[in-house]
């Protein structure tokens, strides 16, 4: 078997895995399942895109940074996209979410949510029509490293930030206030409340951080395999497969459940066959459910 | 004139094949409370089993067995029950959201496998010559479509009143016990489990039931009739309709396929032929955003009678309460 899977597995795993945090973040704390969430990386993915054209527009074409496919356009754009996505998903829980669970039926929200993935992805067909675009056409020399294995630059960069988020995302939930507030409010709402934690506040923060991960997330699938409406709902399934398998609420088994659904698809595509890898994550999702439903580091519902 | 009345049956044969599907849904959502967001995955798998089991053997595809329709019928509600019955075993003891992902992925991968299972699927071409019923009345159109409509209001009779009589019988009571207060209804010695896998499964059967249907209906059935698109139409089906009420699911199939169809027909009036595609997107758009409205102002439909839920952790709930009672 070739080894290469192991470096498709991981970049899939990367983007899987930082969809999954936002994911897991929105059921633990806000105690629904969004289906939107998908859409919110197209939707971060198709502004970065905006952004990088505008920038284009007023700068001229500028040159990549050495080896990367993409220059400093994209990761300025990245930032403000990921500050649109976050600020999209605010805006989505203000006019419907937050008013549907005000009124205590959590699974009004998710179908709610199924509702707004479809209007928000229709809206991105509409606008910029179902055809894929990139952001880059260039082709990159992909550099071995030994063992039948190749990478491109843009590989090794994407999977560098990924780390970086993640150990920030991390850092954030468990050395900060505001991380240990939600960290409460996923452990005991009623509890937290008592002790006068900031609801409205964690609420805020938790959107932020989803929409802006899957921003990352959308323009890494953006970078590596095309931009389309329809690749975040695509995400869909391994995401939600992801944070189950690592335990809902767990940020770190959001993010193992998603490399070990990466590399999954990414060896299933070398033994059965790629146009079977979107079931690994549905036959994985089975398993988890059947044999360990609260997932590799989940805490057993009360 | 005649046109006329041929597309009025067409039509309504049509929207009555999704008022299965919505009938279906009701079971599981309305009645038991089962969030089943994959339900295009069950009416796909009716359709394959019954083109399987009823169309001449074809050669380099697996069936054929020729069999009558009503044997298809037949086939297709035990299979699209079945696997309903599984997914409802490993989801059902878990937290409800639990099964709207696994539903979801029931949808992907039927879809998946109705795409690249060539041998028994006819992969991306589908399966055409699915035998019809009454095709010997083919040549004069207006007949064939009565006759069509006669049967599958026939058949929607005799679902509709089975469902009608289940809700009404000891077993539906003790689903809407399941759905109103688990705790009281588990107390009374009944398993919440089992009761839900069966709902579960019936209501399966009956969206299988209804992807067979519409498979004779057509004569032809290929993947992409069974996108989350047909999820979501339904789903909107049973919202405006009324979740808990049969009669709901039956007028809210009619009443949105009427609206979808005549929007359809505006914007290929209203878009040159370049522009529908985008025009077709932004009509989802409409419905996406008709159903978030719909769950806001008036969650309970036409016809709806699903109480609202009291929860004991949703102070905010309580405020909202005493604002009503204050206002009116």
């Amino acid at each position: 078997m070739n080894l290469q899977f192991i470096i498709d597995g991981l970049l899939t795993g990367s983007m899987i895995g930082l969809g999954a945090i936002g994911v897991t973040l929105t059921y633990s704390i806000l105690r629904f399942s969004n289906f939107a969430h998908g859409d919110f990386m197209a939707w971060g993915t198709y502004a970065t895109l905006a952004v990088v054209s505008a920038i284009g527009a007023i700068f001229g074409k500028v040159a990549p940074i050495g080896p990367l496919s993409f220059g400093w356009p994209l990761i300025v754009a990245v930032i403000v996209a990921m500050g649109f996505t976050g600020v999209l998903a605010l805006a989505l829980d203000k006019v419907l979410f937050a008013r549907l669970r005000a009124k205590g039926q959590s699974i009004i929200v998710v179908m709610a949510s199924f509702g707004a993935s479809m209007a928000l992805r229709s809206l991105l067909e509409f606008l910029f029509t179902s055809r894929p675009t990139y952001f880059s056409r260039a082709i990159q020399i992909a550099m071995p490293v030994g063992f039948g294995i190749r990478i491109t630059p843009d590989q090794i960069a994407l999977l560098i930030v990924t780390a970086l988020l993640v150990f920030g995302v991390h850092m954030l939930m468990t050395r900060t206030q505001t991380g240990r507030s939600m960290q409460a409010l996923s452990q005991n709402p009623a509890l937290a409340r008592v002790v006068g934690i900031n609801v409205a506040n964690v609420v805020r923060v938790t959107w932020l951080i989803g929409g802006g991960l899957a921003c990352v997330a959308g323009v890494m699938i953006g970078i590596l395999v095309q931009i389309r409406p329809l690749m975040g709902f695509d995400m869909l399934l391994p995401m939600f497969a992801a944070a189950i398998l690592g335990g809902i609420g767990s940020v770190p088994g959001a993010v193992l459940g998603g490399l070990i659904i990466g590399l999954a698809e990414a060896a299933a595509v070398q033994l059965i066959g790629a146009e079977w890898r979107a079931a690994i994550s549905f036959i994985i999702l089975m398993a988890v459910l059947f044999i360990r439903p609260i997932g590799l580091f989940g805490v057993r519902e009360r | 004139m005649m046109d006329i009345i041929g597309y009025g049956a067409f039509f309504l044969t049509t929207a009555l094949i999704f008022s299965f599907i919505t009938l279906g849904l009701n079971l599981q959502w309305g009645l038991t409370g089962l969030f089943n967001v994959g339900l295009a995955g069950f009416v796909a798998i009716g359709a394959y089993t019954s083109a399987l089991l009823t169309t001449p053997d074809t050669a380099g595809r697996f069936g054929g067995f020729d069999l009558p329709i009503l044997v298809g019928w037949l086939g297709a509600m035990i299979i699209a029950g079945l696997a309903a019955a599984i997914i409802g075993v490993a989801t059902l003891r878990l937290k409800s959201d639990y099964l709207a992902i696994t539903t979801f992925g029931v949808a992907v991968v039927v879809q998946l496998v109705a795409l690249n299972a060539q041998k028994l699927t006819g992969g991306p071409f589908g399966i055409g010559f699915i035998p019809r019923p009454f095709s010997n009345l083919a040549e004069t159109p207006l007949l064939f479509n009565l006759a069509n409509l006669g049967i599958v209001v026939v058949a929607l009779l005799i679902v509709y009143f089975a469902l009608e009589h289940l809700v009404k019988s000891p077993w539906g009571r003790v689903l809407k016990a399941l759905r109103e207060d688990e705790r009281a209804a588990i107390s009374l010695g009944k398993s919440a489990r089992f009761y839900r896998v069966q709902a579960f499964a019936v209501g399966g059967a009956v969206m299988g039931l209804a992807g067979a249907i519409q498979a004779h209906f057509i004569g032809f059935i290929a993947p992409d009739n069974y996108l989350p698109i047909l999820t979501f139409q339904v789903w909107v089906m049973l919202i405006v309709g009324g979740s808990g009420s049969n009669k709901g699911a039956i007028v809210g199939s009619v009443l949105v396929w009427a609206i979808w169809a005549g929007s359809g027909a505006l914007t290929s009036i209203l878009f040159s032929p370049e522009q529908q595609a985008r025009a077709a997107s932004l009509q989802i758009v409409a419905i996406g955003i008709m159903l978030c409205i719909i769950l806001l102002v008036r969650p309970g439909g036409l016809f709806g009678n699903m109480p609202r839920r009291r929860s004991a952790v949703a102070p905010q709930q309580k405020t909202a309460e005493d604002k009503n009672s204050a206002a009116s």
